[in-house]
């Protein structure tokens, strides 16, 4: 029952947010900020993670291929379709919602308990669609964006390890990474980041927008965010494998 | 003028207004008195539509804000001014981006212009050197004037103050009193305020509506509460001993009782 509440409340407050903007050109501003805060502002976790997921998928797939009769190549195919398949996308995204998903709640939960969001509603402007679209559509912006430069990274991430591991050449790595390359597999995973954006972007910001209370209840906000999104995300992700793969 | 008209709120099973009708008057401090849980707040967020009331009517000369569409509602808002308890600045913007924020949002007007209608609120709130300074770095009475500045930049035509001494010295309640009642007369407009600081009843307080339980219990103005005979106000603006005390002593000495500083001493040192 509980679950249907907070559910619809969510259809409600997306339904909010479109409405006629007061001033496009305010709206725009918003949204180019959030950008930057949301996605130029991850890249770094972004990359670091990218890059060790990579490696050390090399390090252990080469580790499990013992046989002699399996060719290096395949350590190269293995490590690219799983960044590409989950690592970039589920992985990145998990980690997102808790950096992008956090900072969401609680700014937005800082300004409704200090009165801001009050303050704008009283300037007759449409707060859930001055404050949360801006969010959402920053994230299905970026968050794609983000991944694909996991994926990336990633990939480098795993060349270097097998180089610097001595477990195989680039050259052979890159080989490997141009065998059997399915172009779907892109395409499920950028839909999976669409996917996923919406989840770290719309569930924080229905909870940080509905606090009601002090700095406690911003705290409880932003950690049932975080919880509900990553569960989310993981409910979404095997939905979608389900019924993509 | 602003007319409430038979308002009532409740939170779940709770009755916070009771059937509250008021008439605000334009051109004068209106103000709202009541102790905590009294419902002052609730009623006030009411009127500006923060809350939507279970029953009852709010019109704006007339208006009735109640039952207008959400856009006719937010093109109302334009002509309202309101100032938060906490002030409510944002965050992220400097005095000077809080304060041309409603213009960026709501005028097409050239930066100078702009830039010169902020410089012109900021002199008018008595505040000329905290234009690149963040709400963090200001103190809570300067809070209040950029508050009281971004609400009055598009020049409203009511005016909302949500306790506006809250967690201000005496000295400075004192001054943002003496700011509200200059741009209520100076401008013209309807100004509602919501306070249990009994200085600014008796400074400001040209009409009063004294909220007891959810209901309105007392109206009257500041000249008429001095001699008021109800109960349940005077033991809320005569909380203490000495309150008390300095009313006596003040209804004697306006009956020509008391004349000279001698008799002021006894009575202080009872």
């Amino acid at each position: 029952m509980m679950f249907f509440n907070h559910f619809g409340k969510f259809l409600l407050m997306l339904r909010g947010m479109f409405t006629k903007p007061e001033n496009h050109k305010m709206y725009w501003k918003e949204l180019m900020h959030q950008c930057s805060e949301l996605g130029i502002g991850s890249l770094g976790i972004v990359a670091v993670i990218s890059v060790f997921i990579g490696a050390v998928s090399t390090v252990q797939t080469a580790y499990q291929l013992v046989s002699p009769i399996i060719p290096k190549e395949t350590i190269a195919q293995i490590v690219r379709d799983t960044i590409i398949l989950e690592f970039a996308p589920s992985l990145t995204c998990i980690v997102l919602a808790g950096v992008v998903g956090s900072k969401i709640a609680s700014e937005l939960g800082n300004m409704r308990v200090s009165e801001q969001i009050d303050a704008l509603e009283i300037m007759g402007i449409n707060t859930k669609a001055y404050l949360i679209l801006p969010k959402i559509l920053a994230c299905l912006i970026m968050i794609p964006l983000l991944v694909i430069l996991a994926m990336v990274l990633g990939i480098w991430g795993g060349r270097f390890a097998g180089e610097a591991a001595n477990i195989l050449s680039k050259e052979t790595f890159d080989r490997g990474l141009l065998l059997e390359f399915v172009p779907y597999n892109v395409t499920f995973a950028l839909t999976k980041a669409y996917t996923f954006a919406f989840i770290i972007s719309g569930i924080p910001a229905y909870y940080g927008y509905n606090v009601q209370g002090g700095a406690l209840e911003i705290g409880q906000a932003s950690t049932r965010a975080v919880v509900t999104s990553c569960i989310t995300i993981l409910l979404a992700d095997y939905a979608l494998a389900a019924l993509m793969l | 003028m602003i007319e409430v008209k038979h308002i009532r709120k409740s939170f779940d099973d709770k009755v916070v207004i009771k059937d509250v009708s008021a008439v605000m008057d334009t051109g004068k401090c209106n103000l709202i008195i009541g102790s905590s849980g009294s419902g002052k707040t609730v009623l006030m967020k009411c009127i500006v539509g923060l809350f939507s009331p279970d029953a009852g009517d709010v019109l704006y000369d007339g208006q009735d804000f109640t039952h207008m569409t959400t856009q006719e509602k937010k093109d109302m808002r334009r002509q309202i001014g309101m100032l938060f308890q906490g002030s409510a600045l944002f965050d992220s913007m400097t005095v000077e981006e809080n304060i041309m924020f409603p213009l960026d949002m709501f005028t097409n007007d050239t930066r100078g212009e702009k830039q010169k209608r902020v410089d012109e609120v900021l002199d008018r709130v008595h505040l000329t050197d905290a234009h690149k300074k963040f709400p963090a770095e200001i103190s809570g009475g300067m809070k209040k004037r950029v508050g009281i500045a971004r609400a009055i930049v598009l020049n409203p035509k009511y005016l909302f103050c949500d306790e506006p001494n809250s967690g201000l010295d005496p000295q400075t309640s004192l001054v943002i009193d003496k700011l509200i009642r200059e741009i209520t007369v100076d401008f013209n407009i309807t100004t509602v305020v919501n306070t249990h600081d009994m200085n600014s009843v008796m400074e400001i307080g040209d009409k009063i509506i004294y909220m007891y339980q959810g209901e309105k219990e007392w109206e009257g103005s500041n000249k008429e509460i001095i001699f008021n005979n109800n109960e349940k106000l005077n033991s809320f603006i005569f909380a203490s001993d000495f309150l008390h005390d300095a009313k006596d002593m003040r209804m004697l000495e306006m009956r020509g009782k008391i004349s000279d500083d001698r008799n002021m001493d006894d009575l202080l040192n009872k």
